[in-house]
């Protein structure tokens, strides 16, 4: 049953290490894509839970009602609603990247699944930022003549980022994890590519037949993959967290 | 093309309009058992899965803390691994190993087992993070009057770090419970899956938003007050024992 060689002659053949090698990369750019677009929502979600009081009450409700919502409920729970209602903007439905047009839209929805749970998450993480903030800093920034908005933007956004970088990088690290989830629902990433590959292995490996060894090269390979990337994001994590003394990038939180 | 595109947005309105219609809401009770089926098998995997990853991050979190090299690599990899890898690809590896290699396997078996040590790798850090934050001096008061490694940890370390160790191991139980979802993608019978297939199911189909709105709820009535409790425990704590929310907010940072 444990054919080494001909597992290994799998990779050897043509393009099917370029189509995996592609599937790292979609899954590279869909996360961080992802992650980008969800501090962004992040934010503006933390914001508005944190000091919507008084008149904008309903703006604190509605934010709460949305992280509350999202960060109770399975990502593959959101990607199959997406899937069937999510729509799609005319620009996603033609051909790009290689990937086919019903791929693309397929592509879109699950992007979408993804950053609405994602900043549920992020929107906490800020908020933890926010509230790392003294109070003083408000009452200072108001006694310049600042007004709110520019309290929190030149005062309190910069130091709450600060405070939660590492947060955010391991949240990276997560959402290139969950980014396996499109699995599920499309042959796009490295996960659903390296399955679709296994799926079919007996044309590639020469035996004939699907082979045990198949399963520990091709899933081994995607191990390492993700563990490759995921660890020096967590090593950089690990970093930020406890400067050396001298390392100049690392200064900036060792003052804090 | 034209026609594609509005025959979607159509479908869209057509799976809104859903629900509110009672029919469809008629179709989702008289399979009532499905979902019931599908919430009882995700509360099995659940639940077992927690029990065994509070036993493995029990083992690697005392090995972590042992001050013994080769045991704190061991735990150190162990940790390292499952957590810088996705929780599908684990799930799709062991099941796939177990049955190319012709075992016959319970998917609920599979996914309880790599749940289990997925989450496990979590509460190993949780652990370690809990038995580190006691101070020093506490062990080695224990040591004076006596007390062997087990006594020390059962009657003097434990008591001390289990206000640091609940509210991260609660959420980590949370994303347990999501997590389940993964269960999806080897066919497994837990609450998302069978929701999947009773809306795509011939006999069944259609009653897309009902049968997905009864499917999130169900999660949400779970995950919500467990969430909830955890973050209130960390508030608590937060007043009234700065240093020990400290090791809790930095512990979240690391596993998040």
């Amino acid at each position: 049953m444990l054919d080494w060689q001909a597992s290994f002659s799998i990779l050897a053949k043509q393009g099917v290490l370029l189509y995996i090698m592609r599937g790292v990369l979609f899954t590279l750019v869909i996360s961080v894509c992802a992650v980008v677009v969800s501090i962004f929502i992040g934010s503006l979600l933390g914001l508005m839970r944190n000091y919507c009081t008084g008149r904008s009450r309903p703006l604190k409700w509605l934010a709460t009602g949305y992280i509350e919502l999202f960060r109770n409920t399975p990502l593959l729970f959101w990607l199959f609603i997406c899937l069937v209602f999510c729509p799609v903007p005319g620009f996603f439905t033609h051909r790009m990247l290689g990937l086919t047009s019903v791929e693309v839209r397929v592509l879109f929805r699950a992007f979408v699944a993804l950053v609405l749970f994602e900043s549920s998450i992020m929107a906490e993480i800020i908020r933890g930022g926010l509230n790392s903030v003294a109070n003083g800093q408000f009452e200072a920034g108001h006694s310049q003549g600042f007004n709110t908005v520019q309290v929190l933007w030149y005062i309190v956004l910069p130091q709450a980022y600060r405070a939660v970088v590492p947060t955010l990088l391991s949240q990276v690290i997560s959402t290139i994890k969950d980014s396996s989830y499109l699995a599920n629902v499309a042959v796009i990433e490295l996960m659903s590519r390296v399955r679709q590959i296994l799926a079919t292995s007996n044309m590639y490996n020469g035996a004939g037949t699907q082979l045990v060894s198949d399963v520990f090269v091709l899933f081994g390979m995607a191990f390492m993959i993700y563990f490759a990337i995921n660890f020096s994001l967590s090593c950089a994590v690990r970093s930020l967290q406890n400067p050396k003394p001298g390392n100049s990038s690392c200064r900036v939180q060792a003052a804090k | 093309m034209l026609r594609a595109s509005s025959f979607y947005q159509e479908g869209e309105k057509l799976k809104m309009a859903e629900l509110l219609s009672p029919q469809a809401w008629g179709k989702v009770w008289t399979y009532r058992s499905t979902f019931l089926m599908g919430f009882g098998n995700t509360l099995e995997t659940a639940i077992f899965g927690l029990l065994l990853a509070l036993a493995l991050g029990l083992f690697f979190g005392l090995l972590a803390t042992s001050g013994k090299k080769p045991l704190m690599a061991v735990a150190r990899v162990y940790v390292e691994f499952f957590q810088n890898t996705p929780i599908v690809l684990q799930m799709c590896f062991l099941y796939y190993v177990l049955a190319f290699s012709g075992s016959k396997v319970s998917i609920i078996f599979t996914g309880i087992i790599s749940l289990g040590i997925y989450t496990g790798a979590y509460m190993a850090e949780v652990v370690r993070a809990g038995i580190q934050a006691v101070p020093k001096g506490q062990f080695e008061a224990a040591a004076s009057q006596g007390f062997g490694y087990v006594e020390t940890m059962y009657y003097i370390i434990f008591p001390q770090s289990l206000k640091i160790i609940l509210p991260p191991m609660v959420n980590q139980a949370v994303n347990l419970f999501k997590n389940t979802s993964c269960l999806y993608i080897v066919g497994g019978a837990d609450l998302i899956s069978l929701t999947y297939s009773f809306v795509t199911g011939a006999s069944t189909g259609g009653a897309y938003a009902p049968a997905y709105l009864v499917c999130g709820a169900m999660f949400f009535v779970v995950c919500f007050p467990l969430s909830t409790l955890a973050s209130a425990w960390e508030n608590n704590l937060k007043r009234r024992d700065v240093r020990s929310a400290a090791v809790v907010r930095r512990l979240e940072q690391e596993v998040s």
